[in-house]
Formats: structure tokens, sequence, C-alpha cells
């Protein structure tokens, strides 16, 4: 009896060996000594992940149960190898043209680089691989425990083996499958080692069917009697099962991703396909053949009631055959531990790449900047991936309970992953082709695979009445008798149901819908995908018009420069004229030259139309679009910026104009200050030059001329006072002396200071009760403000007897006093002007110069308020307004900043 | 031969002041304080001399001067002018206007008196 310590030692001794070959195939590829790593019989071994311990350990159990119904299962791949290696060809034709790195990422990249699209593909895969990952547990831990049994003393536990084997396959997958930083490189050691395991695999299985066959039946002919003895060769063959079981398993073949990885994404040459159609189809075969005899033979010398999953290692472990059981316990080691590597490594890559690494790069805003940064993530998200997706399976075999409900997961993980053969062969074949559409086909097949498979098979979570009745007793929704088709088998039922379903989702979803552009493109480019693939774009030596060409040229690059080229083209040719030959080099610098103008898929485009070799395919449109795009767009970025450069030039005019402007300002007001000055000055010299210089003056008219200099002293004092006022307050510079007080107690001061020293009569007109109102100002400021319009009123009203009238009233939210006087007013074209510095209107009264009306503005601005002129009153009128309600919060803020 | 000074100006002060220097000086002193008509009464006063001021309302001195001296009879009528502006930008352009004596405010006595003496010198003479 084998013990156990010896089957683990031989186990892990296998895993070490398998590294070993991994190891160095990378190595020799590294070398580049990998010529028979690149060889079709090692491509044609790693196709055979598709026997997986299902195949191994169950066809025989399959067989044993069913009948010869376990060929389907062979059947559907070959037949896809033999009958449609041309599709397989076209499909890893894509795969290399368009780097696709999984199934999912090729759906995705057909129709438009969908992300949604891809993140679906994934869960679908993920959903159904689950179960078909813990069927691999269930084999392995299976068959250890028939050695278990064995060996009595060993003291095993079921579920911590379990447990074990998970964890170990996830190390397994981990090491294998992401031991290369660059996730894009070919997996050369997996594909190696997978391809030893399908050497241990098929000859553990022939050298079992063999010594069953030879050494237990005693020949041929005793194993075909055996067999036509035993129920097998009984079975009824049901048409409608064969045909669907065949049929999934051919699309299963495709859609796996699994396959998928090894098929396409592993491929090295697509030449490999030839051999493989013939030798994978051998392959399998070689597989079957003792299937039935070990099968009949296990029926007919196993005692009642044991496993015929396991035939394969209990026969030779009955028999004592203690190193044919460990050879043929390495094959199904073998077989479940290659599709667990593989399943891993290809669902995630997809996790990875369309649900993992999208989440983490929008987390970042976007921000990839360190691509060493992201290959660190990248590997990690794969490693956690794949851990992930063995607890997944681990869980999902504790929870089902192993044992039988797993039999039947094979079938319904095909059934699920086939969901994806419409789009895919669709996207191939067929331009019309949209995302929506197999958007459509997967949602629609997806969610009638989970309704009509999955949900059944979990058995002991359903109520038998939603079987049997439907839900809530809804008889045509019954997950196994859809719409009423009832007697047909279950498998069947499903499978045809979400596939036809599925198609006709895709096919009319697809009509309905337009494609985008990019979706138009990556169309074109799947399904004419031979059309123009890879392959340098070269000219060769087609009769061109030099003439033609030279002509296009010249209207691309000018004349000169055009015929320069052109000449020292023929001279290096040794041509007589000036028109070279177009060879192909010569047409290939034609068209680099003119790329540098038009850009390179215009020019090839060009040349192509005037070599006539080539048509202009969808292609180089396209990338002319695109061309023209950029240009178009850059061009309109050229013309944003010339509009921002004359905008900001007519900023700089403006600013410039107003500068002049100020300047002009500046000067005209030096020249009126220069006069305001001098004019007093000149009266004050002459007259007291007079008063030196004239002898015998009478004294009245000395005391006339002393007077004159005293009234024009003032005049400057008052001048300069009013000009460092105004310019103290223009600057903001002024501080404000805000105080409590009544208006009426401010007029009184005003009045009496402006009408004080002056002889002329000016009558005041008050009303004393609208006075008395609380102000909340600079008193003092307002009393200058005051005391500049009344002056103003005794000075320049030309009535017989001037009078001013004072009103005070509210309005809306402003205090508002109003000071009229009786004469002719200011005409209406000066009114605006009066404000102005030095504007003085009125001509013929000579007095303060013009800038009193000014320094008044600028206080009461500060003060919150206005003083303009009143039009439509009898005489000369100004208003000022003050704010009322709350009086200290302008002038407040405007003390505080101005401090 | 009369003396008779036309004194166009708009400052009473100023105009009181030199009508005191030149009456003592024996000069006969009308006076004027628009500039709008001021070439009409240059024209109807006939002096033999004109003082004129530059900043005068309804039309500069310098406009007046130009005005004048494309009135034939009256080119080569001397003109002294007083300005209270006195940049040398003002003083270029009286002189292109075509003025006989040019002088800045505030001015001595001395040289207006001096000024007036040598134009009319200058005026009998030629």
């Amino acid at each position: 009896m084998t013990s156990v310590n010896l089957l683990i030692l031989v186990c892990i001794g296998y895993v070490a060996l398998l590294f070993g070959v991994a190891f160095m195939a990378d190595r020799m590829a590294a070398r580049g000594r990998s010529t028979w790593l690149r060889s079709p019989l090692i491509y044609t071994l790693s196709l055979s992940i598709y026997c997986t311990a299902w195949t191994f350990y169950g066809a025989v159990g399959y067989a044993a149960r069913s009948g010869l119904e376990y060929i389907t299962i062979y059947l559907g791949p070959t037949l896809v190898m033999i009958g449609w290696w041309w599709g397989l060809r076209k499909l890893v034709r894509i795969g290399r043209s368009q780097r696709v790195t999984s199934i999912a990422d090729l759906i995705s990249s057909r129709y438009g680089k969908s992300t949604f699209l891809a993140i679906c593909v994934t869960l679908l895969a993920v959903i159904s691989i689950t179960p078909y990952i813990a069927l691999q547990l269930q084999s392995i831990t299976l068959s250890f425990e028939t050695f278990f049994a064995a060996d009595p003393g060993s003291g095993y536990s079921s579920g911590s083996s379990v447990f074990w084997v998970a964890s170990g396959l996830a190390v397994f997958a981990i090491l294998f499958g992401t031991r290369n930083l660059d996730a894009n490189e070919r997996h050369h050691g997996v594909v190696t080692a997978i391809a030893l395991e399908a050497v241990v695999k098929l000859v553990a299985l022939l050298a079992v069917g063999i010594f069953v066959v030879w050494g237990l039946s005693g020949g041929v002919s005793q194993t075909m009697a055996r067999i036509d003895a035993s129920e097998i060769g009984a079975w009824q063959v049901d048409a409608g099962r064969w045909t669907t079981i065949t049929f999934l398993a051919a699309a299963a073949f495709v859609c796996l991703p699994r396959m998928f990885q090894v098929m396409v994404v592993e491929n090295d040459d697509e030449r490999h396909l030839r051999t493989a159609a013939w030798a994978f189809p051998t392959y399998l075969l070689l597989m079957s053949l003792f299937v039935v005899p070990i099968a009949a033979v296990g029926l007919e010398i196993m005692p009642d009631g044991s496993n015929p999953d396991l035939f394969v290692l209990t026969l030779p472990l009955s028999q004592g055959q203690d190193g044919l059981a460990m050879l043929a316990f390495l094959g199904g080691f073998s077989s479940a531990t290659s599709m667990v590597i593989v399943a891993a490594m290809a669902l995630s890559t997809m996790v990875s790449n369309h649900i993992v690494m999208p989440i983490w790069l929008s987390s970042r805003g976007g921000g990839a900047s360190q691509s060493g940064d992201v290959r660190k993530v990248v590997l990690l998200s794969r490693r956690l991936s794949i851990g992930a997706i063995m607890a997944l399976g681990y869980f999902y075999y504790r929870l089902s309970g192993g044992g039988a409900a797993l039999a039947s997961i094979g079938l319904i993980a095909f059934a699920g992953i086939a969901q994806i053969l419409p789009a895919l062969v669709g996207g191939l074949f067929w331009r019309g082709a949209t995302r929506t559409g197999a958007l459509a086909g997967l949602v629609t097949g997806f969610v009638l695979w989970l309704y009509t498979s999955l949900l059944p098979g979990m058995g002991s979570m359903m109520s038998g009445d939603f079987l049997a009745l439907g839900p809530f007793g809804i008889s045509w929704l019954r997950p196994q008798a859809l719409f009423g088709i009832t007697g047909l088998d279950p498998m069947v039922h499903s499978v045809m149901w979400s596939l036809i379903l599925n198609a006709t989702a895709f096919t009319v979803a697809s009509l309905l819908s337009f494609p985008s552009p990019l979706e138009r493109l990556q169309g074109a480019q799947f399904v004419n995908v031979f059309d123009h693939s890879v392959g340098p774009r070269g000219w060769t030596g087609s009769v061109a018009q030099s003439e033609d060409l030279m002509i296009m040229s010249q209207r691309i690059l000018g004349a000169n420069q055009a015929q320069a080229m052109f000449q020292s083209e023929a001279k290096r040719q040794g041509a007589d004229g000036h028109l070279p030959e177009p060879t192909p080099a010569f047409l290939e610098r034609l068209e680099r030259e003119l790329s540098g103008s038009v850009g390179a898929a215009t020019a090839h485009a060009m040349v192509g139309q005037i070599v006539g070799g080539s048509s202009v395919s969808v292609e180089d449109l396209l990338a002319v679009a695109d061309e023209s795009a950029q240009m178009l767009e850059y061009s309109s970025q050229l013309e944003i910026k010339s509009t921002e450069l004359s905008h900001t030039a007519g900023q700089l005019r403006e600013a410039n104009d107003k500068l002049m402007q100020i300047s002009h300002q500046k000067d005209a007001f030096l020249d009126q200050v220069s006069h305001e000055l001098r004019t007093p000055m000149t009266s004050i010299r002459a007259f007291s030059e007079i008063l030196r210089d004239t002898d015998g003056l009478e004294p009245s008219e000395k005391v006339r001329y002393a007077t004159i200099i005293n009234n024009e002293a003032l005049r400057l004092t008052r001048l300069l006072d009013d000009l460092l006022d105004l310019s103290v307050l223009e600057s903001g510079q002024v501080s404000l002396d805000i105080r409590g007080g009544i208006l009426a107690e401010v007029l009184d001061h005003a009045v009496s200071s402006a009408l004080s020293g002056e002889d002329a009569p000016l009558q005041v007109h008050r009303v004393t009760d609208s006075e008395n109102v609380a102000l909340l100002s600079d008193l003092d400021r307002l009393a200058q403000v005051f005391i500049n319009l009344i002056s103003n009123a005794q000075k320049y009203c030309d009535a017989r007897d001037p009078a001013v009238q004072i009103d005070v009233h509210q309005q809306a939210g402003f205090l508002v006093i109003d000071f009229i006087d009786n004469g002719s007013g200011i005409a209406a074209d000066t009114q605006a002007m009066v404000f102005e510095k030095f504007a003085r209107v009125s001509t013929d009264k000579a007095g303060g110069a013009g800038l009193g009306l000014a320094v008044c503005r600028e206080i009461m601005h500060r003060l919150g308020g206005d003083v303009r002129y009143l039009e439509g009153q009898a005489g000369g009128a100004f208003r000022v307004t003050l704010p009322s309600r709350q009086p200290n919060r302008q002038p407040s803020h405007r003390a505080a900043a101005a401090q | 031969m009369g003396r008779k000074v036309l004194l166009i100006e708009d400052e009473p002060n100023i105009i009181e002041a030199i009508r005191f220097l030149l009456t003592r000086e024996a000069w006969e002193v009308e006076t004027h304080s628009d500039g709008t008509d001021a070439v009409e009464v240059i024209r109807a006063s006939q002096p033999d001399l004109v003082i004129l001021d530059v900043m005068l309302p309804g039309k500069s001195g310098m406009d007046i001067l130009r005005d004048l001296r494309e009135v034939p009879e009256l080119a080569k009528l001397p003109v002294l002018m007083l300005t209270a502006r006195g940049q040398v930008r003002d003083r270029e352009e009286a002189e292109k206007a075509g003025v006989s004596r040019f002088m800045t405010k505030p001015f001595s006595n001395k040289e207006v008196l001096m000024a007036v003496r040598d134009l009319h010198a200058q005026a009998t003479q030629s």
C-alpha cells in the first residue's frame, strides 16, 4: 500500500519538476534558444488543458452512467479543429494584430473598446468558471481520499485536505502565472509545463487502459465481450442531447477563457493551427480510447456502490498496482492543476485589466505617471485576483457540499460560457454587429442561463414548488419549462432558450442600433483582418506617372522644393531629364517628404491614388480623417490664440489711450494750476511794486492797492487749500472724523461762515423744522460742502436780490438737502462740467478758482452720499444726498480703510 | 503820433495795475475782457499797441493773434503777450503765431514798461 506521506512527497516532487521545466523554458526563451519551445507540438499539447480532471476521471464515470454520450465532449472540439480551423486562424490573427490579452479584451476591443462590455464578459466568465474550479478541487480531493482510505493510519480530514489543495493550487498558479513582471509577455514556461502535464495525462490514461484491457480483461476480444455484456452498449442515444452537448463542447472550446489563453494569447505562430488541426483531435481520440473499456470492466469487477468517477484510480489500486495507481493519480493531478493554473491566469488577467485596474486608475484621478508603479500594481492585482478566484472556487465547493451535485457542473459551466459565442462569432464575421447588440445578447443569454441552468442546479436552495409550479405559480415561467415547453431534457431546454434568445437579441439590437466610428473601424479591422493586416506598407514597382506625382508634390511642398527633390532623385538614378523613375525607393522617400506636410496617412493615400497600385482602404481614409481632425483642432487652437492676441492688443491700445488721456488731463491740470496761481501773484506783484516805486500816492489809493494785495493773497491760500484737500481726498488717504450731530446746527455754522466778511447781501431761507435731523457723519467736512455751495450762490447768483432756499427732506433712504438760488442758473450744456476741476462757468465774476465743487463731490463720495446739479429749478440748484438710515455704515467703513 | 494801448485781459486787478502803470507814462489805455470779438475790437480801436492775455473767455489769445496776423493792416501791429501758463511750448507757439514780445506772469512792472517802450519805438522807426 502506498502511504499518504509517499503520495504527498511524489506530488511535491512532481510540482517541483514542473517548476524546473517552466524555469528552464523561460530561461531558454529569454536567451532566444527556444525553437522547439515554439514548435506546433508544444502548442497542440498545451491545448489539452481542455481535458480537465472532469474529463480524466469523469469521462469513465460519464460512460458508466450514460453510455457513449461522453464522446460528445471530445466530438465538439474535434469538429471545431477540423472543420473550423480557418475561423480559429482568424481569431488568432486578430488576437495578434490587436494585441488582445483575453476573451473579454477581444470582445471589448471589437465593439469599440467598450469597458462595460469587458466587465460583463469578465463577470460572466468568473461566475461560469467558479463551479468548474470547484469541480477540480473535488476531483483532487476525491483522489487523495481514495489513497487516504487505503491508508487508515494517516488520520486525514476531508475538510482540511480541500483547503490545502486549494491553497496549494493558488500558490502554484500565482508562482507560474505571474512570474513575469511584464504582463503582456507570453508565458513560455507555463505553456511548456502544461505540455508536460498533457503528456503525463495521456500516458497515465493509456497505461491504465492498457492494464485494464490486456492485464485484467485478457485482450481486446474479451474486453469487447464485457462491453457488450454491460449496460453501456445498450444505452439509447438521445439525438437532442447529443447535438446539444456536441455544440456546447465546441462553443466552450472556443469561448473558455483558458482555451482562449493558450490558443490565441500564447500562440507564437498561426501556422501551428494547421498541425493542431489534426494533432489535437488525435490526442482527444487517444484520451477517449480506453474510457469505455475501463468503465465496463470497472462496473463488472468493482463492488457495487463504488464511484465510477474514480475507476481510473480504484481499478489499479484494487489490483495492488500501486505504481500504476500513482501514475493515474498524477494524470488526474496534472489535469486539474493545468486547468486551474491557466483558468486562474486567464480570469485574473480579465479581472485585473477590466475591473481592478480601471477602479485603481480612476481612484488615482487618472494620474498613472510612473509606469514602474503601474506594473507593480498590475502584478499585485493579478495575484490578488488569482487568490480571490481560488477562494471563490473553494467556498463554492464548501457551500455546495461537494459530492454528486458537482458532477453536472461541467456542462452548466459550458452552457454559461457559451453565451459569449454569438457576440464573438458575430463580431468576427458580421460588420453590422454593434456594441448594443453584443450587450443585449450577453445579458439576455446570461440571465436565461442563470434562471434555467444555475438556479435549478442549486437544488437544495430551491423549494420544489418553484421548479414544479414556477415562480408565484406562473407555470410558463417554470425554470425548466419556459413558455410552456415541456418534455425537453432540462439541459437541452436551457441551452436552447438561452442561446436562441441570446442570438436573437444580439441580431435585433445590432440591426436597430448605430455603431460609433470607433466601432465601425474596429469592426472593419476584425472582419477584414486578412485584407489589410500586418505587413510593411511598401510600394512595389508599379508604373506611376512621375508627372502627376510632380504636380501633386508641387502643390504640397511648393514648386521649388518639389523640383529640387525630383531633380536630385533623377540625378541619383542617372536619368537624363528632371523626372526620376518612380522606383519603390523614390516613392517611399516622396511619401516621407509629403508626410511632413500633410501627415503620414494622407501622404500614403495620395501617393497610392496616383501610383494606382493600391486602392485606398477604409483604414487609410479613417486615418486621413483622423489627421484632418487633428489639423482642424490645431488650426482652431491657432485661431483661438490669434483671437486672444488681438483681444490683448486691443486692451493694450485701450490702456495706452487711457494713459495718453490721463497724461493730457495732467498737462491741462498743470496748466490750470499754473494759471490759477500766477494770476493772483501777478496782481500782488504789480501792486506791491506800484506801492514801492510810486511816489505821491493818495492814501486812499494806498489802502485800495493793499486791499487788493490782501484779497489776492487770500485767494492764493484758498486755492492751495483746495488743491491739497482735493489731492488728499482723491488719493483716499483722508481720515474722516465721524461724529453724531444735528443737521440744523451744521447748516447754522455753514451759513454764518459763508456770509461772514462779505458785503453782498444774500438771503438764506430755511425751514428749521425739517432740519431737526440726527446725523452721524464727518460734520466738519459736511459743513465745508455747505459753505462752498452757499458761497457759490453768493458769488454767482445774478439776481437783483440774491437769495438761496435750503430744503431738507427724506427720499428713499437718503437725506436730501437742496440749495436753490433765484439767479439764472447754469446753462444746460455746462451743468455736467461744473464739478470738474477749474471749470469756472461764469466768466463775468471773479472769484474762487474752479476747485470748490470738485472738492465737494469728493467729500460727499467719501461720506457715502453725493452732490449734483439739480435741473428744472428756477435758479442755480444743487442737491446734496446723504444715506440716512445707516449713516455710519459707508463712512466708517471708508474711514477704517483709509486709516 | 498817438500813444494808444488796447489791453485785452479778463482779470480786473491786472487790468487796473497795467492801466495805472501806462497812464502814468502818458498812454491812452482801452480795455476789453472777452476773446470772442477781440479782433473786431482791435480793428475798430486802431491802437498803437496791443497787450494780449492768453487765457481769455470765448477765444484764446493765441487764436486772436493768429487771426490778427491774417488781417493785412494789422499784420505788423505790435503785440505784447502776457500769459500765466508760461511753458516753453507756449512761447514757441506764440512766436510762430507772430507775437512781438512774450512775457510770463507775474511780471515786473519795469519789464512791462520797457517792453511797451521798445515795441513802440520799433514801430515808429519803421
